[in-house]
């Protein structure tokens, strides 16, 4: 069952299309990333999701219950806001409580449930302060501990680690998975950070321009882009194009590129990730698609280097580990080999 | 240490003008008036400058004014009350609720009775208020026969003179803090299940109270210490500590008098801040 059902929802403001049709499923206790360029429409669709936008079409379900009519005090949800949006006249406890009094829970049960709440999210101690006495970090706990402590059915995230620097927001990824696992609650979570998307989440929405290009677990749409953008958009890819010939495309000046996707009628344009390419010996005979060329570039970024080299149709980028610190001369000719089943065929 | 002392000349000839500036315009007034409040007798005729209390001692021996500095400080809490009453709804209202072009047309009605004169401004409303005025008149054309609206030479004319004249600092206070106030912290009470209400009393009042304490201190000062409006609309019923300060200075030329009489509104206003600091300190700290 999913916890919440989107169905051909569009918004307009004026002449822009900031959703167009989006329809999703999302499933219960997931971890649900919607990934996508700026303007693409991912914050309009958590808003719509919380309230705070009416749809001109389409229906919303949370529950299997169409929430059109349902204000956003009354949907259950919890939200945190890019910029956490803490009350900055309350204690970090009154911040958290807020959901509570709201809702005149008694006294004790309110205090029992903020210190648990706090402890989840390692706040405890820190319950009187301000939210300006406080890190990025630590509000973004807080604001995490406000959303969760009313139990809501679903947790909305509009980018909520944009706002900290790279070391913390690997912790607070950390930290956030293992409350979302702790608290099993379905969360959406919104990110143009595609790494932080296929670290978190068990499901990833990409959309461009108020579409959604594709969905699925992380694995799959990585290793299966539907489209070009997609392929781009999460992870690198290179691109080679021709026209389709038995199990694969003939590229021109290239010569015969083999897959094992299904292949449109015509043209095609097949997506290759620049680590599933392997650097050979130019004299290697293989079964597998070979390419011929000569390194142009070298970019050391200590785990891995990222090789750019010229081959007949263009430059094609391979990513190969640092594994015995050997490196390729620039100018060298390489051969470069990958396997049918890694060309993927994209749409345009 | 050089460099401690250059920056200590640069702060006197940055700053320095500055002070003199305010030295001229308000110490050296001040003082004077100080000065005199505790003279026997006023700078007119020729007498030798001669200390005395008496001027004090009258404010606290004649009952009559002190009930007068009662009434008018009562006349300060009507008028900032329902400055606030009517103030902030319109700032919210207008911070919240208007956008663009019309946010503009309606600022420029409010801040419009600024640019008229404050004198004709007060006549006018004794045309509005008096008998067969425009409003005994608006009143008599939707309900005839009602007894007839007269409401001149009264208190009541007095404090919608003195609210119409000074809203407008209320407005524009309220309205810049309710501005300052997140949209985010809305949405977000919204969906932690608050209703309007509830977010109006524990998220909008309080993030406000900093534009309500300085609208309402901008409007009881000067309302305590107001003589023309008391006069032209309250008429024989008008009498409050300012007009009395005003005909000492005036009408009878008893300045020390009507400078002691000032010094000790001055001393109650500063007593009402120094109570109010500390609550207020407190709320901004927080903010
Ligand atoms: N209230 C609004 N009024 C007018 N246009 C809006 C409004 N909100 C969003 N838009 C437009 O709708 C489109 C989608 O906006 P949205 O905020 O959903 O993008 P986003 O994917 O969240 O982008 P970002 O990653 O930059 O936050 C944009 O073109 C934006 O300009
Ligand atoms: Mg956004």
């Amino acid at each position: 069952m999913s916890a919440v059902d989107v169905r051909n929802v569009s918004k307009h403001y004026g002449a822009v299309t900031a959703l167009d049709r989006v329809s999703l499923a999302f499933p219960n206790g997931s971890f649900f990333a919607l990934l996508g360029p700026s303007g693409s429409g991912k914050t309009t669709l958590l808003r719509a999701l919380a309230g705070f936008v009416e749809p001109d079409e389409g229906m919303i379900f949370i529950d299997d219950q169409d929430v059109a009519h349902i204000p956003s005090f009354r949907r259950n949800i919890g939200m945190v806001f890019q910029n956490y949006a803490l009350f900055p006249h309350m204690s970090v406890f009154d911040n958290v409580a807020f959901g509570l009094t709201v809702r005149r829970l008694p006294r004790a049960e309110v205090r029992q449930r903020v210190t648990k709440i706090l402890e989840l999210v390692r706040l405890d101690g820190l319950d009187r302060r301000k939210p300006r006495e406080l890190s990025g970090g630590q509000q973004q706990r807080v604001a995490l501990a406000r959303a969760l402590v009313t139990e809501p059915r679903v947790l909305l995230l509009d980018e909520p680690l944009g706002a900290l620097d790279k070391k913390l927001r690997q912790d607070m990824q950390g930290e956030l998975k293992r409350i979302q696992r702790t608290v099993g609650i379905t969360t959406v979570f919104v990110t143009h950070d595609q790494e932080e998307a296929l670290t978190l989440s068990d499901h990833i929405a990409i959309i461009d321009e108020g579409r959604l290009i594709q969905v699925g677990e992380p694995g799959d749409v990585y290793d299966r882009p539907h489209t070009r953008f997609a392929a781009n958009f999460l992870g690198d890819a290179n691109f080679l194009s021709g026209s389709v010939r038995d199990s694969g495309i003939m590229v021109d000046r290239l010569g015969y590129i083999a897959t094992t996707s299904p292949l449109p009628a015509g043209e095609a344009t097949i997506a290759v990730r620049p680590e599933r390419i392997r650097l050979m010996a130019p004299d290697t005979a293989t079964q597998d698609n070979r390419i011929e060329g000569r390194v142009a570039e070298r970019v050391f970024s200590g785990a891995s280097l990222t090789y750019t080299v010229d081959t007949d149709a263009g430059p094609l980028r391979v990513l190969r580990q640092n594994a015995d610190g050997d490196v390729i001369d620039i100018g060298d000719r390489v051969a470069l080999v990958w396997l049918a089943d890694h060309s993927v065929v994209v749409e345009d | 240490m050089r460099i401690e002392t250059r920056r200590r000349w640069a702060i006197a000839w940055l700053t320095g003008p500055a002070y003199l500036w305010l030295a001229v315009t308000i110490f050296l007034p001040l003082s004077a008036m100080l000065y005199f409040s505790f003279q026997k007798k006023g700078p007119f005729g020729k007498h030798a400058s001669e200390f005395s209390l008496k001027h004090y001692e009258a404010f606290f021996t004649k009952g009559y004014l002190q009930d007068l500095m009662w009434r008018s400080l009562e006349m300060g809490f009507h008028v900032t009350g329902l400055c606030i009453l009517i103030g902030f709804p319109a700032a919210y209202w207008l911070a919240r609720r208007i956008r663009g072009r019309w946010r503009e047309a309606l600022f420029l009605l409010i801040v419009l009775p600024f640019w008229s004169n404050a004198l004709v401004r007060v006549f006018s409303w004794t045309i509005v208020l008096r008998p067969d005025g425009v409003l005994d008149r608006a009143v008599q054309s939707v309900i005839p026969g009602l007894p007839a609206i007269d409401l001149t030479d009264s208190y009541p004319a007095i404090i919608i003179g003195l609210v119409h004249s000074y809203l407008p600092y209320m407005i524009l206070t309220c309205f810049l803090s309710l501005q300052a106030i997140d949209e985010s912290l809305l949405e977000a009470a919204r969906s932690l299940g608050a209703r309007s209400w509830t977010i109006l009393v524990r998220i909008i009042l309080p993030l406000a109270v900093p534009g309500l304490a300085a609208g309402s201190i901008l409007i009881f000062v000067p309302v305590i210490g107001s003589f023309f409006e008391p006069r032209l609309l309250g008429g024989p019923k008008g009498t409050v500590i300012g007009t009395v300060i005003e005909e000492q200075f005036t009408v009878v030329s008893n300045w020390p008098l009507g400078g002691a009489l000032s010094f000790i509104l001055l001393a109650i206003v500063l007593l009402i801040l120094a109570v109010a600091a500390p609550v207020l300190k407190n709320h901004m700290r927080t903010t």
